[in-house]
């Protein structure tokens, strides 16, 4: 892949998420979004964090607000919008939409419209990687909400029983829709909910790719190791919201301007400055080409043929 | 032929698709070193060991899940539910993952795997492990469904349905365990949607589903002592259905008795009820009739349980009220 120190790759993969939901929400404002979106803006350091340690032969599997992992495993931006929207060339035939977008090449198992339901997946990844010696991991990314899924703690169990390596990494955005978590969540330590399965526990800041980055390296490396899998919890939060256009009275103007204040990209292109990885104008032609790449593929969304109708009966079986 | 029971037949196509292929796996509770609550799994463990034939924790959705996870990776797991009235708690990754896998994805993923349950009355077991929910199944657009009815067509079904790069579920009536009959030896493969003639005849044609076949057998039996000759017919997958040969029988007899063993409203024998009358209708003398279960949970006395689904005196009244239509 690419042969630039991974600094700038995180923030390439961010700036490219940050671009193309930005272009999600206006093809969204226009009515051209077929059912509800959801935007990943602000967890983009977990997504590029996480997904920039994995090789080929490792998987993912993606939950509802996931464009983003899908771009950082390596999904073609086009067909990515393409399938937002509902058109043929998308990724699933636009069969599938913004919750159901897989993309075999590049290993990744798909977002997910059940609230939890991916993580069996990335679990049962991990299980074919052990038993067929292949030696890739998973990572199964899931909400503060599916942390209360009982499957999500039955799959931790399973892992941990049979030390599978996969990566359980909770993006804790404080909600799941409109509910704050801690009205709906009990115990004093959330970090528990993978540390009673004997595996290692870890808080992250998932506003800083750094910091993800680093925790899942750790992770991946005992994964790989054959010790098992690890439970990442990492604080992020959602810029907009449940869905594009959500107008999120339930927060307050306080919060809103803590958690705007701790903004990912600003955030590691300070590192990069102050680290002389790259200075000002490489920071902005960077982000010019970001929005050239997503630009580029609203354009190609919106341009994009309906399938046809003969194509309803297509795939039903292998 | 060596007869066989129809329990030893699914561990010999579960051994034989095994040492053919390394990426099948089992996958269920108690059915390594144990064998399996029926002996299902008996010997298995023996030859596969605990990576090929794993037991799992009792956490069905979880372990279901993990199984279509890793089916969509290279693996062809059959899993075992081991009672169908516990698929209640699969159902999220059965239906919303495993069964819509290929269609969502566009065809860039499928579940190649089996789910195999166990069903059916006889054993009084009661209201939460009797359950015939074989229909909730074939209502699912993207599974395949097989009910086997003797030990030959269990090994050759179980063998095609975990090479068919779908998800397929299997329905086992535990009363067949212990039935024996004739099995090939060798590789043996039933494809999906081929139903057998199980016996011809020209008065009347009994579909019959599963553990039904053998009711309707005794029944034919039964009737042919009073001239009655009636072809029996077991479709073996109910997904996909073969209804022309269905609908040939029925050209030859002219009258048509579904039988199923699950609950009657919506149920199997409706649905296929229905397709031959759409089918069927000009070769048809009289109105298609079916059999099946009392919509009831399934109670554990000994003498109500027997009077919930269909048996051979039953058939057989139901083929005299047909001919006399
Ligand atoms: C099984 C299930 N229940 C409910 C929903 C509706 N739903 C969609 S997203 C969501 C909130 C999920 O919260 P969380 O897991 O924290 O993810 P977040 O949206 O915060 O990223 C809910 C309840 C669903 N899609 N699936
Ligand atoms: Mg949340």
């Amino acid at each position: 892949m690419s042969a630039l120190p991974d600094p700038l790759r995180l923030h390439r993969c961010m700036l490219l998420i940050r671009a193309f939901e930005e272009q999600v929400r206006r093809l969204a404002a226009a009515g051209l979004v077929p059912g509800l979106v959801h935007l990943c803006t602000g967890q983009e350091a977990v997504a590029a964090g996480a997904i920039v340690q994995l090789g080929p032969e490792d998987r993912i599997a993606s939950h509802h607000r996931g464009h983003g992992h899908c771009l950082a495993r390596g999904a073609d931006p086009r067909r990515l919008m393409a399938e937002i929207l509902g058109r043929a060339p998308g990724l699933s035939g636009g069969r599938g939409g913004s919750m159901h977008v897989y993309d075999a090449a590049s290993g990744n198992l798909g977002t997910n419209g059940i609230v939890g339901g991916a993580v069996p997946l990335a679990t049962g990844a991990a299980l074919a990687a052990q038993r067929q010696g292949s030696g890739g991991i998973a990572v199964a990314f899931f909400g503060d909400g599916a942390l209360n899924q009982g499957l999500v703690s039955e799959c931790m169990n399973m892992a941990a029983v049979w030390r599978l390596p996969v990566l359980f990494l909770c993006e804790h955005n404080g909600y799941g829709e409109f509910t704050a978590s801690a009205d709906v969540t009990a115990g004093p330590s959330l970090l528990a909910r993978g540390a009673v399965f004997g595996m290692p526990a870890e808080e992250v800041d998932g506003m800083d790719a750094l910091a993800v980055q680093q925790a899942v390296a750790g992770a991946a490396a005992r994964a790989r190791g054959g010790e098992g899998p690890s439970f990442l919890l990492c604080h992020t939060w959602r810029f907009s919201g449940h869905h594009a256009g959500d107008r999120q009275d339930y927060k307050d103007d306080e919060e809103t301007r803590r958690w705007r204040a701790r903004d990912p990209i600003p955030r590691l292109a300070a590192h990069l400055r102050a680290t002389g990885l790259a200075d000002d104008p490489a920071l902005a032609a960077m982000e010019a080409k970001a929005e050239r790449i997503a630009a580029d593929a609203a354009a190609f969304a919106r341009a994009a043929p309906e399938p046809e109708p003969a194509a309803l009966h297509q795939h039903l079986f292998a | 032929m060596r007869t066989l029971s129809y329990r030893e037949a699914v561990i010999e196509a579960l051994a034989g698709e095994m040492r053919r292929d390394p990426s099948v796996v089992l996958m269920g509770e108690d059915i390594g070193a144990a064998g399996g609550v029926f002996r299902q799994t008996a010997g298995l463990f023996d030859e596969f060991g605990a990576a090929r034939v794993i037991d799992t924790p009792i956490s069905e959705a979880g372990a279901f899940g993990i199984a279509v996870g890793a089916s969509m990776c290279g693996l062809r797991p059959v899993f075992e539910v081991m009672f169908g009235d516990f698929i209640t708690l699969v159902m999220d990754p059965l239906v919303n993952q495993a069964a819509k896998l290929s269609y969502m994805s566009a065809g860039g993923f499928s579940a190649p795997l089996v789910l195999r349950t166990t069903m059916g009355v006889g054993s009084n077991l009661g209201p939460q492990h009797s359950q015939s929910l074989h229909a909730w199944a074939c209502h699912v657009p993207g599974l395949k469904v097989a009910l086997p009815a003797s030990p030959a067509d269990a090994k050759g079904l179980f063998a095609s349905a975990i090479r068919d790069p779908n998800p397929v579920v299997i329905f086992e009536d535990r009363m067949l365990y212990t039935l024996r009959g004739p099995v090939p030896e060798g590789e043996h493969l039933v494809p999906l949607g081929s139903a057998a003639l199980r016996r011809a005849g020209r008065d009347a044609t009994v579909v019959a589903t599963g553990r039904m076949v053998a009711h309707a057998l005794d029944a034919a039996d039964r009737l042919a002592g009073e001239g009655l000759e009636i072809e029996v017919i077991d479709p073996r997958s109910l997904v996909p259905l073969d209804l022309e040969a269905l609908v040939a029988s029925v050209r030859r007899t002219h009258r048509v008795l579904v039988v199923d063993g699950g609950a009657r409203r919506y149920g199997a024998a409706a649905e296929i009820a229905a397709e031959l009358a759409e089918s069927a209708f000009d070769w048809l003398d009289a109105p298609v009739r079916r059999l099946a279960a009392e919509d009831v949970p399934i109670p554990i006395s000994r003498t109500l349980e027997p009077l919930v689904q269909p048996d051979a005196a039953r058939i057989a009244a139901a083929v005299h009220a047909l001919v006399a239509g």
